[in-house]
């Protein structure tokens, strides 16, 4: 599903690599944590996978596709196969929370039919029934990341990269999405998230990849944060 | 359901930037009136130029002391000449009658002048205007040439006028077009900015590059149309009081200017319009929005 091979990426300017030879591999249907303190690398995997940034040595290969290999004009149609949740939420602040969830499916070219249909189904999903109509400004911290997530699967994604999803969330909150998060691994969506939130990383039991100065340090099946 | 969505955001995108969209329409279509006008000049100065230059004459004045013999045999040379088309020969009287036409404004100046004061001449027409110099060097010398006169020199002249307005009006347009490029560009990037979220969120979920920047572009693109119309309506009105009302007197030296020289505009105009503004948006985004 996901491979990274002897990927190394340096961004200009920098002394030294922000990962520096690292090889990983991730099935279908996996999840996977990429833990490591600020500045070891694991947010410019997001953006490798994303291809926000092309890797200088290595190869990049998501859904079975070599991304280097993308032609820019591929790029918007590949990133409909992988689904994006971050910190900050991403919500636009002048839209409902259906709008925000529509909005993803009408810029891909979706009928406002498809949307009436599926919207609801995944608002539903991520627990925000009833909450349809509600602007982001009118909804908790825990409810706006449901609004992303909820726009980043209604696509039905192969994979769904979370990039400190639980870093502006309380406690309790977070394990809420997690149990979100879960519940869409169970559907077969391939999950790879980014966090240095040990409690989180600690209850899930999930497969640990932590990284140290731009190299891995540690691959577990089922780790805790260490 | 997408047209329409590319469509309300393009009406959003205008309205929100009001002031920018009334700068872009109106530096646009002042450049587009200068744009038209030289285009219209252009063509005025060409149909002027095949109308003069097929009409040219050469003018062979004699002197007064010219003897019958001489004319007689100057005659005789210029009709054997292959290379001119017709000749008059105006002999003392027509001649002074055409004087006194020319100087009816000076009843002084006619006084003084009597009919044997006034020179004869002949008045060539060419079959092709460019060989006027080769004519002038025949004839020039001859035994009872005075001198020979092309009025295409006098012509030249005009011309040089003329085309002097045009490049005047070409460089405003030039100038004004530059200006309108860089509202144009200044406007698709403060839109864009002031939709970064919205673009961030459609590169995320994968909305493709066209279905991104179109709305901008069209911002141009509708700017672009309405300075064309507008600057249509102001060739209209140019023909309208100026050409066939406070200076219809230069008519007769211009020609006419047809409406459908002015109507060819409005299309010329809106192409022109359209494609650079698009064109220009489609540039600025690409350097502003990357992938």
């Amino acid at each position: 599903m996901i491979q990274l091979e002897s990927v190394t990426k340096t961004y200009p300017k920098a002394a030294r690599p922000s990962l520096d030879n690292v090889s990983v591999a991730i099935d279908k249907g996996d999840f996977v944590f990429f833990i490591g303190p600020s500045g070891s690398g694991k947010s410019t995997i997001v953006k490798l996978l994303l291809h926000e940034v092309a890797a200088t040595k290595g190869r990049v290969i998501v859904n079975d596709k070599d991304v280097s290999t993308l032609r820019s004009w591929r790029i918007p149609h590949f990133r409909r196969t992988i689904g994006c949740v971050f910190q900050d939420f991403r919500l636009l602040p002048t839209r409902t929370a259906y709008e925000n969830v529509a909005f993803a499916l009408e810029v891909i070219g979706k009928t406002q039919a498809v949307a009436r249909r599926v919207v609801p189904e995944v608002l539903e999903l991520v627990g925000l029934g009833g909450k349809e109509h509600r602007y982001p400004h009118e909804l908790s911290g825990g409810e706006q990341q449901r609004v992303a997530v909820a726009r980043a699967f209604v696509n039905r994604p192969l994979i769904l990269l979370a990039d400190e999803p639980t870093g502006n969330l309380d406690p309790d909150t977070s394990i809420e999405i997690m149990r979100l998060l879960d519940r869409i691994n169970r559907t077969g969506t391939t999950i790879v998230m980014v966090t240095h939130d040990s409690n989180i990383v600690n209850q899930m039991r999930r497969r640990v990849v932590e990284i140290e100065g731009g190299k891995i340090v540690r691959d577990q099946p089922r780790g805790v944060y260490g | 359901m997408r047209a329409k969505y590319v469509l309300s955001e393009v009406m959003v995108g205008l309205w929100r930037n009001v002031t920018m969209t009334v700068a872009m329409i109106i530096t646009m279509a002042v450049s587009l009136t200068m744009l038209g006008a030289s285009v219209v000049m252009y063509h005025q100065v060409g149909l002027m130029k095949k109308a003069f230059l097929s009409n040219v004459q050469v003018s062979i004045f004699l002197k007064t002391t010219v003897t019958p013999d001489q004319t007689q045999l100057l005659s005789t040379k210029i009709k054997g000449d292959s290379r001119i088309a017709s000749v008059t020969f105006l002999d003392e009287t027509a001649s002074y009658n055409q004087f006194k036409l020319q100087m009816s404004g000076d009843p002084q100046l006619l006084q003084s002048i009597t009919p044997d004061q006034v020179p004869q001449s002949f008045r060539i027409k060419l079959k092709d205007p460019s060989e006027v110099p080769q004519i002038k060097a025949g004839y020039n010398g001859l035994p009872g040439v005075d001198q020979v006169i092309d009025q295409g020199s006098v012509l030249k002249r005009v011309f040089a006028v003329l085309g002097a307005l045009q490049g005047l009006a070409l460089t405003l347009a030039i100038a004004q077009g530059i200006a309108a490029l860089l509202l144009v560009a200044n406007t698709i990037q403060v839109a864009a900015y002031s939709k970064r979220r919205e673009v961030a969120v459609m590169k995320l979920v994968g909305a493709s590059n066209w279905f991104i920047q179109s709305p901008f572009v069209l911002e141009a693109m509708f700017a672009g149309v309405i300075g064309a119309l507008i600057a249509y309506g102001g060739l209209v009105s140019a023909k309208f009081f100026l050409i066939d009302g406070s200076l219809k007197a230069l008519q007769s030296l211009l020609g006419p200017v047809h409406w459908s020289t002015i109507n060819l505009m409005l299309p010329l105009l809106l192409v022109v319009a359209a494609l650079v503004s698009g064109v220009t948006g489609w540039f600025t985004l690409r350097f502003y929005i990357k992938k």
